[in-house]
């Protein structure tokens, strides 16, 4: 399964979360966030996660750095297998993985100093000491374009892009090589998300960092990528290159989709014709049998409900799970 | 000349705050026709909300107050109406939609009395009356088994489910204007395309003039046919949709539409961005409110703040650059 230009391999990867009811806390079912996942992030490039709100993006990003302990598969980080690991092995290993969060506001200890939120894992790690960690911390402050003269400030005195840089420099400080970057623009306005996102391009660029980049902005990710997989209900319905996913859509989900997508561009809009779909996603506690998407699929058929669709290269790259592809 | 449905004339509104006073909209002027659909675009903090509270003269008054303007509907201005007036124009005539559907429905009233009460209210019908013109209403939005769904409370509802809830009543009265402040902002794109087409054919059937506030380009390409850009409490360019996205003139708005990727970006291209921070509003600026992060910034902008200036008749900016002939510093 593992691949030498691969730098994390995810292998049927589920993650439940177990629902208890009652005085007793009896168990009586799961969330199915993440249900039998697999694909590989390739050693320097953007990997694209999107999907709908609830479809299991962020617990695939914090499960595969083993935040949460999965339920079944295996993750894979290079050769090794994250999922084996005791928690002592996986705390070394964690210097190399990075998460940088959605929320800006939330993700910053509001007491703490920008040089102890930044230094903190240099300290832990046993990296840095005294003077060293304030050399470091301006370095990186630095890199994601502050003033280290900030250096004593506290997260509220600066703005929602420039705390977002602040989590790009603490996730940057133990030269990670691979980010999970979950949404880190959602939160952001406008004006704002261009400053991050050529940031975190020109970063890449520098260090040769792989990233996954999860969002629900399809124009921004397809910016972003090289490759995009697409979620819907705990699985990915498709995965291919940027290009080629937006020019030849496959699954009937990716499709609409795309063509949900607000684009701004009134001539292209008024001249477009959207295929908007009906319903809203069923609860993860019980997904529907077989495919997953078929409650909203214009073209499902008996089989959809029966069996759920194999996971195929379709094309060269190009993997779709979808009966009628 | 067209007749104009609703005519705001240089609204300012400010707020009362520790720290000072806070000028969250600085002499805001505009029209809407009769059946028009137009959208405020403009980030976080500009003024999109207070503007059209303002109007509707929702703004809480202590912190808030509307220290000037005129808020003209059929000869009468809505600023000066007395409490009981206005609160008719508002079930009425003109009604709103807000963001955050959940903060708006009353959580332990079903969704039938919620639907019913206005009717009650304002057009007088019989509980009976209400119930059936719920039940159309609701079908109008495209709920299904609408007479069951009349029963539930609102957490029985998805969230695009309650925001369709949210525009039924909206539109319970047959308003003439109907104002929606990022409705579908905090909705899934497969959700938002949802009501985005469902607010098109009920334009269509019903006829009602729209404001449509957001922070996203996309949505107003689609939907709107004039588009106001707000920067900093000020009203910075206002344009016909297709001339604004074609021939963007102000510098914020260049940077906005730069900011976006394209939509057929078939290999990576930077991203323009426009540096800086959005403006504080602590003081009502006498240069241009741009000026801080402006790349066509001179010497006449730190002196003075430019007003909205016609370019032809769908088209106003308020810069004193020419930013065609591309004389940027930066
Ligand atoms: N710690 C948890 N305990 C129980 N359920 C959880 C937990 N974390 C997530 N879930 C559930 O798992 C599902 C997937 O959630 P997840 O946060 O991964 O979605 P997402 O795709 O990141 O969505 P969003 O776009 O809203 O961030 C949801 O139904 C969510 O409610
Ligand atoms: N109750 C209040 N007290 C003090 N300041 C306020 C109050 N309400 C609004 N403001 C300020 O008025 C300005 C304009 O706010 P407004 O809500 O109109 O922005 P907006 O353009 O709608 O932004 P958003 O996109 O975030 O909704 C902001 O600077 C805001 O902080
Ligand atoms: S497998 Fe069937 S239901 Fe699922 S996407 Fe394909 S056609 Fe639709
Ligand atoms: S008036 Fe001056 S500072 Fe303001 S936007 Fe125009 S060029 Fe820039
Ligand atoms: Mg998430
Ligand atoms: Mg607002």
């Amino acid at each position: 399964m593992t691949n030498t230009d691969a730098i994390v391999t995810v292998d049927n990867l589920k993650m439940h979360f177990p629902i208890y009811r009652g005085v007793i806390r009896r168990r009586v079912g799961a969330v199915h966030a993440v249900d039998g996942v697999s694909f590989q992030v390739k050693k320097g490039e953007t990997l694209g996660l999107v999907g709908e709100s609830g479809c299991g993006k962020s617990t695939t990003g914090r499960t595969i750095l083993q935040l949460y302990k999965p339920t079944a598969g295996k993750v894979y980080f290079k050769d090794t297998e994250l999922t084996g690991l005791k928690s002592e092995q996986m705390r070394l290993m964690r210097r190399e993985m990075q998460m940088i969060f959605q929320d800006p506001y939330a993700s910053l200890n509001p007491r703490m100093t920008v040089r102890d939120i930044i230094g903190e894992p240099l300290v832990s790690f046993g990296i840095a000491s005294g003077k060293q960690i304030d050399e470091r911390v301006a370095d990186l402050l630095k890199l994601v374009r502050l003033n280290p003269d900030y250096i004593g400030r506290y997260p509220h005195e600066f703005s929602g892009g420039q705390r977002q840089r602040i989590g790009i420099a603490r996730a940057l400080a133990m030269n990670p090589s691979f980010i999970v970057c979950d949404e880190p623009i959602s939160a952001l306005d406008v004006s704002i998300q261009a400053q991050v996102v050529n940031l975190l391009e020109e970063l890449q660029a520098e260090f040769g960092l792989t990233y996954l980049f999860i969002a629900h902005d399809l124009s921004m990710v397809r910016h972003i990528s090289d490759r995009v997989a697409v979620m819907y209900l705990g699985i990915i319905v498709e995965l291919t290159d940027r290009n080629e996913l937006y020019r030849n859509p496959l699954h009937p989900y990716t499709q609409a989709l795309l063509s949900a997508i607000p684009i701004a561009d009134p001539v292209f809009s008024a001249a477009r014709r959207r295929q908007v779909l009906e319903g809203d996603v069923p609860s993860p506690v019980n997904p529907p049998s077989g495919c997953r998407f078929r409650t909203r699929c214009p073209i499902a058929g008996p089989i959809c409900a029966e069996k759920q669709p194999e996971w195929r290269e379709v094309g060269p790259n190009h993997y779709v799970a979808c009966h009628k592809v | 000349m067209v007749d104009h449905l609703l005519s705001v004339q240089d609204l300012e509104t400010q707020f009362k705050t520790p720290e000072g006073i806070v000028h969250a909209v600085n002499g805001v002027s505009f029209d809407l026709a009769e059946g028009e659909t137009l959208g405020v675009v403009g980030e976080s903090g500009c003024g999109k909300s207070v503007t059209m509270l303002s109007v509707m003269r929702l703004v809480q008054c202590p912190p808030g107050k509307i220290v000037a303007g005129k808020a003209m509907f059929h000869g009468k201005d809505l600023l000066q109406l007395n409490s009981e007036d206005i609160r008719a124009v508002r079930g009425g005539q003109i009604s709103m939609v807000f963001q955050d559907p959940m903060t708006s429905l009353n959580p332990v009233m079903t969704i039938g009395d919620q639907l019913a009460e206005p009717l009650m209210l304002h057009l007088n019908m019989t509980k009976e009356q209400a119930n059936k013109r719920s039940v159309e209403l609701l079908g109008l939005v495209g709920i299904p088994r609408a007479e069951e769904r009349l029963k539930d409370y609102p957490h029985q509802y998805s969230g695009g489910m309650r925001q369709r809830v949210m525009i039924a009543m909206a539109l319970s009265c047959n308003p003439q204007i109907l104002i929606a402040d990022e409705p579908t902002t905090a909705l899934d794109v497969t959700i938002q395309a949802q009501i985005v087409e469902l607010v098109k054919r009920l334009r269509e059937e019903l006829g009602m003039a729209i404001i449509w506030i957001t922070h996203d380009l996309g949505v107003v390409a689609g939907l709107a046919q004039r588009v106001i850009v707000m920067y900093g409490g000020f009203i910075i360019e206002e344009a016909e949709v297709k001339e604004l996205y074609a021939n963007p003139r102000h510098p914020y708005t260049l940077g906005l539409i730069g900011s976006l990727p394209k939509i057929h970006e078939e290999s990576r291209t930077k991203l323009y961005s426009i540096e800086g921070m959005p403006p504080v509003l602590y003081r009502k600026p006498t240069s241009c409110p741009f000026a801080p992060r402006c790349a066509w910034v001179m010497e006449r902008c730190w002196n003075e703040n430019p007003v909205l200036e016609s370019l032809n008749p769908n088209h106003r900016v308020a810069c004193y650059a020419d930013t065609t002939n591309g004389s940027k510093h930066a």
